[in-house]
């Protein structure tokens, strides 16, 4: 008796430093974040006077109002909106349709095709070829060269395949001897039963369109098809002349604070907004990503 | 019976093969669905995969885009050569060798640590809520971070700075100053990153078997004698395949992170094989020479992620093929 309560003792010391250090690194990993959008909804003046602003004594929508007063910021937004649905909607259909062919065990070739996949993500032809393998497939330009060169992503497909390798044979053959043909079955049969692993794929793939930059730089050159991405990194960084090649930028007068901090907001909210619907399917989909598969 | 006395060992085997050729035909076309629903993802693997692979051929080439990979001349191992030969060789070998070490050494324990942190938790509540926080920065674009970073970092208004000047010290030009690139990524890397990580040290965690805690308190270990001894041997397998991924993944430091970073006053340290290509390739135009910097880098890649599996598989541990 004697010996377990000093354990307890112990225990409980541990559990408050264990418990306050946890809770120091989830406040200091948000607390960058609040700040942005508290200063977002703050006037110029108090932003400049006040040293480590989270919420704004007085609330304006200024900066808000700035942002959109012009097309840009709406394109940017319309364009991101389109390529992350779009583009999680044809990513999820051949993810879905290579994952179940290839969890099929009696599928003559399986191993040969799972290794060239794997293959792929152990080495790539490299960010120049693929550009000219998107250029003479002609879509420079286009926003599906923000989608169709990204279409599987190996990992993804590798969770769901052993997602799908996990499903019971015996529901697939029942369905057979009904008289099923395999599309029927996977969409039919399999698809419902597997709705954690599809919404976790699909939050993976959204945030990976919603977030999309390097694509946007090296396959769009028409500045009117550009995703939010890009504009943020405009206004935030480019404006400020302080890039690589930043000269071009100097002699605009960088915008106020508040505009960076409302357009960082903008580019980031909508993709958190999904997040919490995803996510009590996603705790139990996410267990999947054994990296393994 | 005299049947089977009439067939020679011969023709069984030759009738076997044709037996099981004709099953294996069977098979396929039993399937011919399912590989009708793999082909558009075998093709999208092939053309955006593969083809560059093929590609890569051109940095044996002076490739020039009107001639195209079958009319441009074949020049060796020039591109190579000119490559090893250039000062900026081993400035880009070692800023990406310290960024790869930064990786390993400093991002990768941290989000083990965090995991063992987070089981030790009792409260679900208080767990999930930690946890729903720190996966916040994963979902965050690389731009985002890096926009975030500077509006504080910032000289003219970024709150770091004022916060330093408040307490009577220089403001440090965090973006501009060659010293604060390094640390500037590693911090922006465990900030995005660190949460998200302890994703699947949790769930490798979840097979542990309770009753050897139980066991071990019965015996009088303590916390971190338990996690010392129980947690961590039990998550070893999934450390040591991620570490090999990571190792795998040593000269992927994140184009779009760094290129994010890079300006004229960092370059120095900041400018990695990846940042180099781009600059190179895509705004000079010298199409073969960054390809063939694309390449060197892919196959030390390459090799390395053989070389960890291996070591991997000496220690008897399980590789990750």
């Amino acid at each position: 008796m004697a010996k377990k309560k000093r354990i307890t003792m112990g225990s409980r010391m541990f559990d408050f430093f264990n418990y306050f250090l946890l809770a120091l690194i989830a406040l200091i990993t948000v607390l960058p974040f609040i700040h942005v959008v508290g200063s977002s909804f703050a006037t110029s003046a108090e932003v400049a006077n006040t040293k480590f602003l989270l919420f704004p004594t007085k609330f304006t929508l200024d900066a808000y109002e700035y942002i959109f007063s012009t097309d840009t910021i709406f394109k940017g937004l319309g364009v991101s909106v389109i390529v992350t649905l779009g583009g999680t909607l044809w990513s999820m259909f051949f993810s879905t349709l290579t994952a179940y062919g290839l969890a099929r065990k009696d599928l003559v070739g399986r191993r040969v095709i799972n290794f060239l996949i794997v293959f792929t993500l152990l080495f790539n032809g490299g960010m120049i070829p693929t550009f000219l393998v998107v250029q003479q497939t002609g879509l420079l330009n286009s926003l599906w060269a923000l989608i169709i060169p990204v279409t599987i992503n190996a990992f993804n497909m590798i969770i769901l395949r052993s997602f799908f390798v996990n499903i019971p044979e015996s529901l697939e053959e029942s369905a057979k001897i009904d008289g099923a043909n395999d599309f029927s079955i996977l969409f039919r049969i399999v698809l419902p039963i597997s709705l954690p692993a599809i919404a976790t794929i699909s939050l993976f793939y959204a945030v990976t369109y919603w977030n999309t930059y390097m694509h946007a730089i090296l396959y769009l050159s028409d500045a009117g098809k550009w995703p939010i991405q890009v504009l943020l990194r405009q206004i935030v960084v480019l404006a400020s002349g302080l890039t690589y090649d930043g000269a071009a930028y100097t002699d605009v007068p960088p915008p106020e604070t508040t505009i960076k901090m409302a357009t960082i907001v903008v580019a980031t909210v909508p993709i958190l907004l999904v997040y919490p619907f995803l996510q009590k399917y996603f705790a139990k989909g996410a267990l999947l990503g054994s990296v393994k598969g | 019976m005299s049947m089977e006395t009439t067939i020679s060992p011969k023709q069984e085997k030759r009738n076997y093969k044709k037996m099981r050729k004709s099953e294996l035909w069977k098979r396929i076309k039993k399937n011919k669905l399912i590989y009708l629903m793999i082909l558009p993802g075998l093709l999208y693997f092939f053309i955006y995969k593969y083809l560059p692979m093929y590609g890569l051929i051109i940095s044996f080439q002076e490739y020039k885009p009107y001639l195209g990979i079958s009319g441009s001349e074949w020049v060796g191992l020039e591109h190579f050569k000119r490559l090893f030969a250039s000062p900026d060789f081993w400035m880009i070998f070692k800023n990406t060798l310290i960024l790869f070490g930064l990786q390993i050494f400093v991002y990768f324990p941290i989000p083990i640590i965090l995991s063992l942190m987070l089981n030790e938790v009792r409260h679900s509540f208080f767990k999930k809520g930690v946890q729903t926080l720190v996966y916040i920065p994963h979902f965050m674009s690389w731009v985002v971070i890096v926009s975030i970073s500077y509006v504080m970092l910032t000289l003219d208004g970024g709150i770091v700075n004022a916060i330093i000047e408040s307490l009577g010290f220089e403001k440090i030009n965090f973006l501009l100053n060659e010293d604060w690139f390094r640390p500037m990524y590693i911090l922006q890397v465990i900030w995005r990153e660190a949460g998200w990580g302890t994703i699947i040290f949790l769930a490798a965690i979840t097979a542990v078997d309770p009753q050897l805690y139980e066991a071990a308190r019965m015996d009088g270990a303590g916390r971190f004698r338990q996690m010392w001894h129980i947690t961590l041997p039990a998550i070893r397998n999934v450390i040591i395949v991620l570490l090999i991924l990571k190792i795998g993944d040593v000269l992927e430091l994140g184009f779009e992170h760094v290129y994010l970073l890079l300006n004229s006053s960092n370059r120095n340290v900041a400018e990695i094989f990846d940042t180099y290509v781009y600059v190179a390739g895509l705004q000079q135009g010298q199409f073969s020479y960054s390809t063939a910097v694309g390449f060197f880098k892919g196959a030390v890649g390459l090799i390395m992620v053989v070389f960890a599996n291996w070591l991997a598989k000496k220690f008897n541990e399980e590789g990750i093929y």
